[in-house]
């Protein structure tokens, strides 16, 4: 039979499983949507910017491991999406992002809405095709699939011309491809595994180190396997969070620029760093010269290009980390580490996991009377002492189980630090490109494809207002996606920066300051200006719920109210004190065990 | 150290600007860059030169296996291996010199491809360090216009690389041999 190529386009999705696309219609992908149009089997959410639409469908698939797909048109429609496909290169995220293009005899003219987006997108794509002839497309969507979700994922971007999605052609859509230039390595070499088991067997102060391959292999439960088969404790990246559920006792947290004060211990004074779905990334090394100095390395992972790429690698295994796991397994032996055990118990002790020295502001004071309460929720000048740290512990004590999805900056490394994650695939952040923007959008995808579960958005007022306008899609959509904004009226990371390391040059980080304010203000008064946006209101204005909250006793009752509503987005605007900060903190080109622990104390 | 890699790539669209993306992206020194199809015309041979410590090397090798439209890479540095370039060189010749310019392109088996009133265009292949040499000796006369065609390269012997059916098949034990060797 012959069907044109928008009709063939949704026989592939149909075939691949997808059931949910992200898209923003435009010119040229008109029959594409119109295809779509009384599609029942497959729900098109509307989102209110190309790249919501990439990070919902970037949240979709880190949250399940299935395929994420979008839908855009061309030009701005395109280049919209650079930065969602970005994000999910980094992070290995299996996504098909298709754009339109304007027709082939149109290309290069620089007609209405053209864009190169092939050109554009070709270092930030696993792979990218521009279909210039219809019958290749079959073959190019079932590629698109093929490749984005198998060895190492990643974003696959197609290009589709006005006139390929209108010809008639072929119906046939392939079951298999087979590219000759792509066959990712799965199972382990067995001789340098035999290697690996044999160096775990004889160190004295092994350590894990696990990296975000080990949730997108799904390797989560044999890998909790092998820690309990040899006893070895574990270090994790950002990514690899909840690799081990966060109060194992052998899970010493995440390990770099604000790990835990025992996770870089450990690194730094191992004899052997097992490495499995990380990349040594710079953020978790800190200064390479003094980085694990006294460990032989182990590394496990997929793509050959993270091997031995930072650090010198003694045993390299090119593989999926759960064949390469399932592999080592019959190999394990504990090694007899109970030194070094307690050693770590010590470390342990000296500073315990996720508290950390805080400012003069420990007790949380009373702002003012309580009668002038109703008064100071209208005025927006006024930021108390509530810690940013104890809202996100709350976080976890209210909703332990929830899928938490996260900005970039400060909420994201509070985050990481005090939630306590103990499922796999439970944390979504952009981990490689740092996106501000990326968790409220990501937080709709997984809410879509978990329906059951609770999805919170742990924001800051900064990076909120960088994908806001989803708000609305939440809403049509009815998801009670909570976002928790930790509101302190500045890009807390960068200030954090500038007062540590630039005298407290408050330069462009102050959300609040305005006209009026000084040239240079060095701190926050009752000076400063009305703070923007009224994040309830707003809530309001999108037909979401807003609450606001000062105080610490105040932050569960608002939660629990949160958790009550099921059928439509929760904003929870939380007023901070303004210049908290995140700590420990080891300072760019320092060594992972120079943490900084308060401000102006070296540790 | 000057690495030649060989690669057998798709014959698509857009390969070569892949190839030449990601020194440009990473930061990778390229020297010299060519391409043409093979007897399949559906695959390309890419033959490119470049420069780095045995690290940069060892990533350009594994990123350039790494793209989807690249079949095969060999590294043929480490190999006995042939190296030729050509070059097109137009010199200031008046009638006078053309005898002397006969000469030299004589010693450097060159060819004289044109001659006009006042000037001359030699051909001449060879090593890369031939052909600087063959410039260099040219110089007296004044040289008006140079044209190189960057390396092409291929293995001495029996092993024929120019087979598009190499696939990267049994690539994990390969790979993992590699590793073994790069870290002996």
């Amino acid at each position: 039979m012959k069907i044109n190529g928008a009709e063939l386009f949704v026989k592939a999705l149909k075939a691949e499983g997808v059931k949910h696309l992200f898209g923003f219609p435009g010119g040229v992908v008109i029959p594409v949507f119109d295809a779509l149009y009384s599609e029942t089997e497959i729900q098109v959410i509307l989102t209110r910017h190309e790249q919501g639409a990439v990070h919902a469908a970037d949240g979709y698939a880190r949250s399940t491991g299935k395929t994420g797909v979008c839908l855009v048109t061309s030009g701005p429609g395109a280049t919209n999406t650079v930065t969602g496909i970005a994000t999910a290169n980094f992070d290995s995220v299996p996504i098909v992002c298709f754009t339109g293009q304007v027709s082939r005899s149109m290309i290069g003219n620089d007609a209405f809405q053209e864009a190169d987006i092939v050109g554009i997108t070709r270092p930030i794509t696993k792979h990218n095709y521009l279909v210039l002839d219809r019958k290749d497309l079959g073959r190019i969507l079932k590629e698109a699939f093929t490749i984005a979700n198998s060895g190492r994922p990643g974003p696959v971007l197609v290009d589709l011309p006005q006139d390929v999605l209108l010809e008639k052609g072929d119906d046939e859509y392939p079951a298999k491809v087979s590219i000759r230039g792509y066959n990712p390595v799965l199972k382990g070499h067995p001789n340098q595994i035999k290697k690996a088991a044999m160096e775990l067997k004889r160190a004295k102060k092994p350590l894990f180190y696990v990296g975000g391959g080990i949730h997108i292999a799904e390797a989560v439960e044999i890998f909790r396997k092998a820690v309990k088969k040899t006893g070895v404790p574990v270090v994790h990246s950002l990514m690899g969070i909840g690799a081990l559920p966060g109060d194992d006792p052998l899970c010493l947290g995440m390990l770099g620029m604000h790990g835990t004060y025992i996770a870089n211990m450990a690194v730094n004074n191992a004899d052997l760093l097992f490495g499995i779905g990380n990349r040594f990334d710079d953020r978790a090394t800190g200064n390479l010269s003094k980085f694990a100095t006294e460990a032989k390395i182990v590394h496990i992972d997929q793509d050959p290009v993270s091997i031995s790429r930072n650090v010198a690698v003694e045993v390299p295994i090119v593989g999926d980390a759960r064949l390469v796991l399932e592999q080592l397994m019959p190999l394990l032996e504990a090694p007899k580490i109970n030194e070094w055990i307690k050693q770590i118990d010590e470390w342990k002790e000296e500073h315990p996991l996720a508290v950390h020295v805080v400012r003069g502001s420990d007790a949380p004071k009373a702002n003012k009377a309580g009668a002038a309460r109703a008064e100071e929720a209208a005025d927006r000048r006024s930021f108390g002492h509530l810690r940013p740290d104890r809202v996100i512990q709350t976080i976890c004590e209210v909703f332990p189980d929830a899928i938490i999805a996260t900005e970039v900056g400060q909420n994201q490394m509070w985050t990481a630090q005090f939630f306590t994650f103990r499922h796999p695939r439970s944390l979504l952040t952009s981990g490689g490109l740092g996106t501000m923007g990326y968790g409220f959008p990501a937080a709709i995808g997984a809410q879509i494809a978990n329906p059951d579960k609770r999805v919170i958005d742990i924001a800051g007022d900064g990076s909120i207002q960088m994908n806001i306008q989803e708000l609305a899609t939440a809403v049509h959509n009815n998801l009670p996606v909570i976002v928790t904004i930790l509101n302190n009226g500045y890009l807390g990371m960068v200030r954090q920066w500038q007062e540590l390391f630039f005298d407290k040059r408050y330069s462009s980080t102050c959300l609040m300051s305005g006209a009026d304010c000084p040239p240079e203000c060095k701190g926050p008064g009752d000076h400063c200006p009305v703070y923007l946006p009224d994040f309830v209101k707003l809530a309001e204005a999108y037909g979401a719920v807003g609450l606001r909250v000062f105080e610490e006793k105040d932050v569960k009752p608002a939660l629990n109210e949160a958790g009550k509503i099921k059928d439509r987005p929760i904003f929870i605007d939380f007023i901070v004190e303004r210049e908290f900060n995140v700590f420990p903190m080891v300072a760019p080109g320092s060594g992972n065990t120079e943490m900084i622990f308060s401000e102006g104390r070296q540790g | 150290m000057t690495h030649v890699f060989s690669m057998l790539v798709e014959n698509h669209q857009g390969v070569l600007s892949r190839i030449a993306g990601l020194f440009s992206g990473r930061g990778y020194n390229l020297e010299s860059i060519t391409a043409g199809v093979t007897t399949d015309p559906q695959v390309s041979r890419i033959t490119l030169v470049c420069k780095g410590d045995d690290n940069i090397i060892d990533q350009i090798k594994k990123q350039l296996n790494k793209l989807v439209d690249v079949i095969k890479v060999n590294d043929l540095s480490a190999l006995p291996s042939l190296n030729r370039e050509l070059a097109l060189i137009k010199v200031r010749a008046k009638p006078n010199q053309r005898g002397e310019i006969f000469q030299v392109a004589d010693v450097f088996r060159a060819r004289v491809l044109d001659v006009g009133i006042d000037s001359m265009v030699l051909e001449v292949t060879g090593s890369s360090e031939k052909i600087d040499n063959f410039i260099a000796v040219l110089q007296p006369y004044s040289t008006r216009e140079v044209a190189r065609s960057g390396l092409i390269s291929m293995e001495r012997g029996k092993k024929q690389a120019t087979e598009p059916t190499l696939q990267r098949k049994g690539a994990s034990e390969k790979l993992n041999d590699d590793f073994k060797i790069t870290i002996a």
